[in-house]
């Protein structure tokens, strides 16, 4: 059963041979001294009986077989070559050349036969050989990135850039890391404007949540970091609210500076840097609005200018304000709760709404389909796998 | 909230648009949802009177009426059932835009009749009123009075005020901001005391805890009725409802000064005491049952259960609650129009506590609105002052004697404040002058203590705690968008990256199993609990106490059942084939630690036919796609167990397997869905898919040097033999291969599984497999001898883990 295989090496030299290589094509001589007529005539009429065989065969079978009974060892011409040595020396020569002259002459026409053959041959193979290319290949899906990854990708990018680190938290979360580092007042409307989902108490009456913005990770990475801190931080955050423009589950981005002396307008530079890298255009106007966020003092709302046209949002010039984000400087308290002294370190945070950007960027009009899976949606509005985005080739 | 611009120049004197304003308070920090500005709405329309009436030649129900107008005599057909000569009524010319329809008038015949314009109704032009027809206005109005100046429209402006700002929730505290900022002059009128005529014959008693001060005073003798067309213009143009002149005195303060009160109607009270305390509980009566603790119908004609945690107002000797405090009054001694003696109620409640109590009761009133955020506790008293003056001067009647009983809250400690702080904290450069400016407009007093300022802060910005604070006091008042824009000092690029190696490994296998053909899908972090239970999750410390619906109330334990419904959803609208996959966390439990990182990837049947025929092995097909997920995100591919008949009780028994380092590291299970499951799930036909935890991947040790080593390819050529040999049916593929690979480990480059046959020749219980081994020769040509070596080796192995060589 044993059965040995070695791939093949040892064609190479057939294939030398298989080379074409001209050969010289023949012209009669005539005029020689010592041609006999009536011989020559012979072998003019044995040239042309072959000729008209060669012309006649239809196949390739067919023309060897005319090849054989001329050429071959037994073949015609070879039978007139034999009888070169029963002639005197004088006559040998001329009447060698004769023969081998017509000998020459059917091996060229056999060669231009066996080519033109072969051309028929192959071009009915080719015909035979035919297929529709029209008809469908078998399906292959097409596979994309989530437009809300690929945001939070094109975002990690820019501030990469900028020198953030990207952190991440459980989603899980207490009361302290949520609302209460945070500087959230006990009890105040503040919580309740968060529509926070709640876990039931456990036996001590404690109670878990899902965290209700990524700003948590804030208050983890500074206690258990050293600053300077630049970082951004993407996931999951979930409010208990569903309707047209809310969904239980959403995305935020995010960020975090402390360092000396780091103030509201680094905070501004970097908003406006990323805002103009994102939406990819350097024509970008921005509005800082005060407004109130109880782990930020001052804090402020960025509005970007842009305009509308048929559902397309256009960034950096126009008559409206698009609100893309809240931000601020670090509330002391929150410094503070986390271990840092206010006196000494300083800086900013700010919260964005990734699935909320990703529309906006790329024109999805409804939140509630990010979520929904749909093969057609996820196809129209997913990005290639290979579209990664980077500072080189651009964000999208 | 709201108010209109006449509102706002009752405390700013100023030239200011209703834009201008709009402007002001955004850059103030005060959102401006609506501007409202109905004189431009009503611009085209104006007073016009019908002439004549006379029937429509082709119409019942419809009229043609000649009107002297703005423009003349027009013939206008009108259907409404009151139109009638001799009316004066509002018209609306060719070309108007009426607001209620939302349509732009053009002049088309109506039944062969053309109509010159339109008579409208109340509603037609967006105006408060009854609709049943055109409007019927007193006929002394001239033809061509501009509708506007009829209805009294003025721009009104609608925002939202930020929990930290109740002062902004009166508009007299709206003004003080703007007239900061530049835009006019904050007339600030003295409230002049109403010296009581008579002790007060109400006494009060208050509990600290459920209400820190309580002020109130009789007030005889009054009229009720409706209040002045200025009150009710005021309070029309921010949408309320006038109701009485003493209710809409009481509102009035509420919305101008953030101030709420309280009118009792005195004869409705009992006895001589009013309480505020805590609600009590009836321990004589049982937890659960009605009268456990005491209830209370509201102004609403709602009945109400208090509770220990809220402020009961109480008479009788606190016996009989008498309202909810700070939220909503009783109904027993609620005002109408015969009252004549009342008890006027200004105290400070609780915001915590009114918080609370606005949300166990369901009220959201403006009262408890303002009170829940703090209103300001130095204006209880006054507040009283403006109201009585209020009261005495549009009802008449005599006030008491004020009572008061408890304290005020202290206000903010003062706060020590370095004016270079602001540069500091926002870039912004803002001169000394500016800044003990705007802190005093906005109500603060700056004494200088060294290059310090001790700042005391107004009783009603309790919000106040810091010199942040007052950084963001001075930078929105001297304007945001003066902070200069400056580049964050540059760091070193990070020489590794930003991303840690398992944020590294997701984004690789995102983009992995996108180019595989699978489409990445976001679906909820929680899902219902029995699914959960189905994929060996669905413990009850997961359960979420306040799902937004029962369908997702339990924190996942896996992305599959999502996906899985994803799938089915595509297939139910006949989009079968979904390939879809999550990166995602799922939920071990409550713990930071007990959330893990797992990639999870479906394929749903495939409905789709091919012109080929046959497509290729789906299960193979996933296995082969996890394996390049695998290799793709670094995992150590070839040294990855399979194992089957392990897998978590959700996957199919004998179609699935997982891959594992070893038994305390498996890094994926694949396979197909248990039919059990899929059925659970309503689902029709074999679901495959996998689920990998991306924290399981082995981190690999951190090399000095990125080096990939040096590649040392074999001069001479690879050869390959190819054996048979029969396995018992339980023998897995695998293992056979793992042997003969494991044979001769310098010479076996691969071994490879070329075909699988059962049937003749072949014993029942056993299968034949026909293995390719490749040979690769290292340092010279093999001879037969050493071939037939190796081929040995081979066999052996592979008798050792029971295969036999078919002869």
């Amino acid at each position: 059963m044993l059965q040995l295989r070695c791939p093949t090496i040892g064609s190479t030299i057939g294939r030398l041979c298989d080379l074409p290589f001209i050969r010289s094509h023949l012209s009669p001589k005539h005029g020689h001294p010592f041609r006999q007529t009536n011989t020559m005539t012979a072998y003019t009429d044995l040239q042309a009986e072959i000729e008209a065989e060669i012309a006649a065969a239809s196949d390739l079978a067919a023309l060897d077989a005319v090849r054989v009974s001329a050429l071959g060892k037994t073949g015609r011409i070879s039978g007139l070559l034999k009888t070169l040595g029963s002639l005197p020396p004088e006559e040998r020569k001329s009447t060698g050349a004769a023969i081998n002259a017509v000998r020459d002459a059917i091996q060229a026409i056999l060669d231009s036969k066996k080519s033109e053959l072969e051309a028929a041959h192959l071009a009915t193979r080719l015909e035979s050989e035919r297929v529709d290319l029209s008809l469908p290949p078998m399906r292959r899906a097409k596979g994309g990135v989530h437009p809300t990854l690929q945001v939070v990708d094109e975002m990690v990018a820019i501030f990469a850039d900028l020198g953030f680190e990207v952190a991440e938290g459980p989603d899980i979360e207490d009361d302290f890391h949520n609302f209460t580092a945070l500087n959230f007042p006990e009890k105040h409307p503040a919580r309740e404007m968060h529509d926070t989902f709640f876990f039931n108490p456990d036996e001590n009456g404690v109670r878990k949540l899902l965290r209700t913005h990524t700003s948590p990770v804030q208050i983890r990475t500074m206690i258990s970091g050293k600053p300077p801190f630049r970082l951004i931080v993407p996931g999951r955050v979930y409010r208990c609210d569903s309707d047209q423009t809310h969904t239980p589950m959403f995305h935020q981005i995010e960020g975090l500076v402390i360092d000396k002396g780091a103030h509201m307008g680094h905070l501004k530079w970097v908003l406006e840097t990323f805002i103009s890298r994102f939406f990819e255009t350097g024509d970008v106007v921005t509005q800082f609005r005060p407004h109130h966020f109880p782990f930020t003092e001052p804090s402020a709302e960025l509005d970007v200018r842009c305009s509308w046209e048929k559902g397309e949002l256009k960034v950096g010039q126009g008559d409206s304000w698009l609100e893309v984000l809240g931000c601020g400087m670090v509330h002391p308290n929150v410094l503070k709760n986390c271990g840092l002294d206010p006196d000494e370190w300083q800086g900013f945070a700010w919260g964005m709404g990734v699935d909320r950007l990703a529309m906006l960027k790329y024109g999805v009009p409804d939140l509630r389909d990010m979520f929904a899976a749909d093969t057609r949606w996820l196809n129209h509005y997913g990005f290639s796998a290979f579209a990664a985005p980077n500072s080189a080739s651009g964000l999208s | 909230m709201k108010f209109s611009l006449s509102w706002l120049k009752d405390h700013l004197k100023t030239e200011a648009t209703i834009d201008q304003v709009a402007s002001a308070m955004t850059m103030a920090g005060l959102e401006v949802e609506d501007i409202h500005d109905a004189s431009k709405a009503l611009a085209p329309f104006s007073v016009a009177k019908v002439v004549s009436a006379a029937k429509h030649p082709n119409a019942d129900k419809l009229q043609v009426l000649q009107v002297d107008t703005v423009d003349g005599m027009k013939e206008i057909v009108c259907g409404a059932p009151n139109a009638r000569a001799g009316m004066t009524t509002i018209y609306a010319p060719i070309g108007a835009y009426v607001p209620g329809l939302g349509v732009t008038l053009v002049e088309k015949p109506v039944r062969g009749v053309v109509s010159n314009g339109m008579m409208c109704s109340a509603a037609e032009l967006e105006l408060p009123g009854e609709s049943d027809g055109i409007m019927d206005l007193p006929d002394d109005l001239a033809v061509g009075t501009p509708a506007a100046a009829v209805f009294g429209a003025e721009p009104v402006i609608d925002f939202e005020v930020t929990p930290n700002r109740p002062d902004w929730l009166g508009v007299h505290g709206i003004a003080r901001d703007l007239a900061a900022t530049g835009l006019g002059t904050f007339e600030e009128k003295p409230i002049m005391p109403v010296k009581g005529s008579f002790p007060c014959p109400i006494s009060i008693k208050v509990d600290g805890d459920a209400c820190p001060i309580f002020s109130g005073r009789v007030i005889r003798g009054v009229k009720n009725g409706p209040s002045p067309a200025w009150l009710q213009d005021k309070l029309k143009s921010i949408g309320l409802k006038p109701i009485s002149a003493l209710v809409d005195i009481t509102n009035y303060l509420s919305f101008d000064r953030a101030r709420p009160l309280h009118v009792y109607d005195l004869n409705k009270l009992s006895g001589a005491t009013i309480e505020a305390r805590p609600g009590l509980e009836n321990h004589t009566v049982a937890e659960g049952e009605p009268h456990h603790f005491e209830q209370l119908i509201a102004l609403d004609g709602k009945t109400y259960t208090l509770t220990p945690d809220m402020c009961v107002i109480a008479d009788a000797n606190g016996e009989r609650p008498i309202g909810i405090g700070g939220v909503m009054g009783g109904e027993s001694t609620g005002c109408d129009d015969a009252t004549t003696d009342v008890f006027l109620e200004s105290a400070w409640f609780d915001p915590i506590r009114t918080a609370q109590t606005g949300r166990a009761t369901g009220i959201n009133s403006d009262a408890q609105y303002r009170f829940a955020r703090g209103v300001d506790p130095e204006f209880v008293v006054p507040g009283l002052e403006l109201a009585t003056r209020l009261i005495l001067d549009l009802c008449g009647g005599e006030a008491s004697d004020i009572v008061v009983a408890g304290q005020a809250p202290a206000g903010r400690p003062n706060v020590a404040f370095d004016p270079a702080y602001v540069a500091q904290l926002t870039g912004l450069s803002v001169s000394k002058d500016e800044i003990k400016r705007i802190l005093r407009a906005l109500g603060f007093t700056l004494d200088a203590v060294g290059d310090h300022y001790d700042v005391k802060v107004p009783s009603w910005r309790r919000d106040v705690e810091g010199k942040a604070d007052l950084v963001e006091e001075v930078a929105r008042i001297h304007g945001f968008n003066a902070i200069p824009a400056t580049p964050l000092p540059p760091v070193a690029p990070r020489p590794g990256g930003v991303l840690t190696t398992q944020q590294a490994r997701a984004r690789a296998g995102r983009r992995a199993l996108a180019a595989l053909g699978y489409s990445e899908a976001v679906t909820w972090s929680f899902m219902r609990q029995e699914w959960a239970r189905l994929f060996g999750g669905g413990d009850d410390r997961l359960l979420l106490a306040n799902p937004i619906a029962s369908e997702l109330n339990c924190m996942r334990p896996s992305p599959l059942p999502n996906l899985l419904e994803a799938a089915g959803r595509n297939a139910a609208r006949g989009l079968s084939g979904a390939q879809l996959f999550e990166i995602g966390p799922i939920y071990l439990g409550l713990e930071p630690g007990d959330q893990k990182p797992v990639i999870a990837a479906i394929r749903a049947p495939d409905k789709t036919r091919n012109w080929q025929g046959g497509a290729e092995d789906a299960l193979f097909a996933l296995k082969g796609d996890l394996m390049s997920l695998l290799d793709s995100m670094g995992a150590p591919v070839a040294s990855l167990q399979l194992v089957q008949g392990q897998n978590a009780s959700h996957w199919h028994p004998g179609r699935s397997a997982r891959l594992q380092l070893g038994p305390k590291q498996v890094i994926a299970e694949f396979g197909e869905l248990h039919p059990a499951v899929l059925k659970a799930m309503d689902l029709d036909g074999a679901y495959i898919g996998f689920e990998l935890r991306i924290d399981n991947l082995p981190t690999g040790k951190t090399k000095t040097s990125k080096s990939k080593g040096a590649l040392t390819l074999s001069p001479f050529m690879p050869l390959s033999r190819d054996f048979a040999f029969l396995v018992p049916e339980a023998t897995a593929a695998g293992d056979i291969l793992r042997a003969v690979r494991g044979a001769d480990k310098t010479l076996i480059s691969d071994a490879n599984v070329f075909d699988v046959y059962r049937g003749q020749g072949v014993p029942d219980g056993s299968k034949s497999l026909a293995v390719e081994v490749t040979l690769q020769p290292v340092d010279k040509t093999l001879t037969e001898p050493e071939i037939e070596a190796v081929a040995a080796k081979i066999v052996a192995a592979a008798q050792k883990a029971g295969a036999t060589l078919r002869g």
